[in-house]
């Protein structure tokens, strides 16, 4: 089992007016950064990354960073520094990418660099994903939606030759051209770092990343249409001639623990003040679905089962088709406290270890991931949130996952020799601080 | 009571893809080149073209019923296909009308095939970067407020569309969007490469905007009339961006005594 953390580091800013008492509306591609504070971002920059370390400490296996541009829920704008920043500052943890908008990019070759120096500087510690955007990241770098598709997978493929063949050697594609491929660096994995793919629904990215093998992470949606995804993205692998296993599923979800019942609720609330994400669940922004759904950015009729989850259908533009569909299924029930109704589905699990780690076992024994990460720290939480949940983690929620893992035989990606397919020996440990960090390679 | 149809579906099968049009009447050829948002069927400005003249209303390559070429990335692209249409049909002499994002496919079309051209007739005419203003941004806009801001006012819109869209109608916006943005995303309604062509161009250019059109700054009327060595600009009062919607008998005169 690979455990990790994750939290998108949100621009946190009361003072702004658009999360505090003025009341201003949080319009996603609707706020000027007239009232960014640089100040204030240099805080929160230092703050997460400081939270990152000592998520290390108390041994998590790998440290998530996630990437949007423009707006104010996640700051990492250029997550690739702030992975270089960790591969220096930390030592033993997969720093995990999930992931890269390939698309935006329209010099591929820098990231291919950018990523082999990451792995370089951390040893071999990085895992690459990719992803193909939300809307707004097309918006904001301004990469034409109809060939998002086209754009990820061509920039996939030449990132992947520019990372194995040796050059120099041209390429020409139908998006990229290169008359000189051999770039002076190359990653410290042989041949590469792994490659995992996160995604929320659409379809054809699962099926390309069960053609590839490619882990596939599914983002904080709910639990039985993240299961048909998964069960999606075995029938792929079937007809591809390989049976996935755990190690190709993996699950972000909502997780926080707390010293008692009560701080557990009070913090666990903060998951949808603030500027928690927009486009995933039980945001408090307004989102606007003809940027998010821009033309030809998804295909249509392609979607996943996750459609059925009104955040995230609403985050993608298709709120009106959503609500018909569910009108036909069931009467419109009185609107509920949100947070009190993701934590009856499981979106959002907050609470002492006493309580958190049944839930957790819940979501394991039904989704069977290898993978998980515990987004935590999130919307309007404190830095005393985060490190009071973090130490908590250690002590308690590792150990007791890592135990379930061993009982419910679930096998991430590391633990699994992907050239035969075959189970191999527990990585070499490395030197930690805490009880936690020496279990994190079991 | 309803007048009977009289226009008639033809279909032109290129290497390129199928091309659908529209065509009633006999007479000097008229082409008309729809918006970006797609070609809606015939109008009442089709009807009072067709009075006298050979009307014919393609679906260009990509929209409504015409195949999409997959491969075409500028408007330019649209531009080469269409001057096939007018070859295969064997039109010469024609009125060449474009309006909107059609205008710029129009002008692009003149700017390497003049000889089947009577004359060109751009109505609020997208392709050339204003000097001042902006082109209004469709990808920033809702479906339903970007047609709004095509008209000169939300009660004219309210009285085409109706207070919702109806079905087939937000799908003919979807999909033309996407076409849209496959050869337009960027930069968005212009071409820097169209304005030096267009000074050796020897066809008659009427430049046709609505007073009120809140899409393409009228700035881009006087640049066109710039741009073209024999060209005129002619101001439909009270009209916004779909000219031919608000004012089609004005057009059609302007359009018949071209």
């Amino acid at each position: 089992m690979f455990i990790g953390h994750f939290t998108e580091r949100p621009y946190q800013d009361p003072k702004s007016g658009y999360f505090g008492a003025t009341g201003r509306n949080l319009m996603d591609l609707g706020m000027s950064n007239a009232s960014y504070d640089p100040k204030l971002g240099a805080d929160l920059y230092n703050r997460y990354l400081d939270e990152r370390v000592f998520a290390e400490e108390m041994g998590f296996d790998g440290l998530m960073l996630n990437e949007h541009h423009s707006t104010p829920f996640c700051m990492g704008q250029v997550m690739n520094l702030e992975a270089a920043i960790l591969a220096r500052i930390t030592s033993r943890a997969k720093i995990v990418l999930l992931g890269n908008i390939l698309p935006i990019w329209d010099d591929p070759l820098f990231l291919a660099e950018e990523l082999a120096e990451i792995d370089m500087i951390s040893r071999g510690r990085l895992v690459t994903g990719w992803v193909r955007g939300t809307g707004r990241e097309s918006v904001a770098h301004n990469a034409v939606p109809p060939y998002n598709w086209e754009r990820f997978q061509e920039a996939h493929d030449f990132i992947v030759e520019a990372w194995t063949k040796p050059g120099p050697f041209r390429w020409e594609g139908e998006h990229y051209h290169y008359r000189y491929v051999n770039p002076w660096s190359r990653p410290y994995q042989e041949p590469h770092p792994q490659i995992w793919i996160p995604g929320v629904m659409s379809r054809n990215t699962v099926a390309w990343a069960a053609k590839h093998r490619y882990p596939y992470l599914m983002l904080a949606t709910e639990l039985q249409p993240t299961l048909e995804s998964f069960q999606y993205y075995d029938e792929v692998a079937a007809e591809e001639g390989y049976e996935a296993g755990t190690e190709h599923r993996g699950y972000l979800f909502k997780v926080h623990v707390d010293e008692t019942e009560e701080l557990a609720e009070e913090a666990g609330r903060k998951y949808v003040q603030g500027p928690s994400n927009p486009f995933l669940e039980g945001n408090q922004g307004i989102v606007r679905p003809f940027i998010q759904n821009l033309p030809g950015l998804t295909q249509r009729n392609n979607l996943l089962p996750t459609m059925r989850s009104f955040a995230a259908a609403a985050s993608r533009g298709r709120a009106g088709q959503h609500l018909k569909e569910q009108k036909k299924e069931a009467p419109p029930s009185p609107p509920k406290d949100t947070y009190v109704d993701q934590t009856e589905k499981l979106s959002i699990i907050s609470g002492t270890p006493d309580t958190v780690i049944p839930k957790v076992r819940h979501v394991l024994e039904t989704l069977r991931p290898g993978t998980i990460f515990f987004w935590d720290g999130d919307g309007a939480m404190s830095h005393d949130d985060q490190m009071r949940s973090l130490r908590l983690m250690g002590s308690d929620v590792i150990p007791a996952v890592r135990e379930m893992a061993d009982e419910l035989d679930l096998k991430g990606p590391f633990e699994i020799d992907r050239a035969d397919e075959t189970e191999t020996a527990a990585e070499e440990p490395v030197e930690g601080s805490g009880d936690a960090a020496s279990q994190a390679a079991d | 009571m309803a007048e009977a149809v009289s226009y008639t579906e033809g279909e032109l099968a290129l290497a390129t893809g199928r091309i659908k049009y529209l065509e009633q009447g006999s007479g000097p050829p008229v082409v008309v080149l729809h918006h970006s948002w797609g070609s809606p069927g015939w109008l009442p400005f089709h009807d009072r073209l067709a009075e006298n003249h050979r009307v014919i209303v393609p679906d260009m390559p990509g929209w409504g019923g015409s195949e999409r070429p997959a491969w075409a990335r500028d408007p330019r692209d649209v531009a080469i296909i269409t001057t096939r249409l007018l070859s295969r049909l064997e039109l010469g002499d024609v009125k060449l009308v474009g309006l909107g994002f059609g205008g710029y496919v129009a002008a692009e079309l003149a700017t390497m095939n003049p000889s089947r051209l009577a004359h060109l007739i751009l109505v609020g005419a997208a392709g050339l970067q204003p000097k001042t203003g902006e082109i209004t941004d469709q990808m920033m806009l809702s479906h339903r407020k970007y047609i709004e801001e095509s008209f000169r006012d939300a009660e004219t819109y309210t009285a085409y569309v109706g207070d919702e869209p109806p079905d087939d109608i937000r799908q003919l916006w979807d999909l033309s969007r996407e076409m849209t943005a496959r050869l337009t995303w960027k930069p968005y309604m212009f071409n820097r490469r169209l304005e030096p062509l267009l000074g050796d161009l020897d066809v008659p250019t009427l430049i046709v905007w609505g007073e009120r059109d809140k899409v393409v700054p009228f700035e881009c009327a006087k640049q066109f009339e710039a741009a073209i060595p024999n060209a005129r600009v002619e101001v439909v009062a009270g009209a916004g961006h779909v000219v031919e919607l608000e004012e089609p008998e004005r057009l059609a005169t302007l359009v018949g005594r071209a």
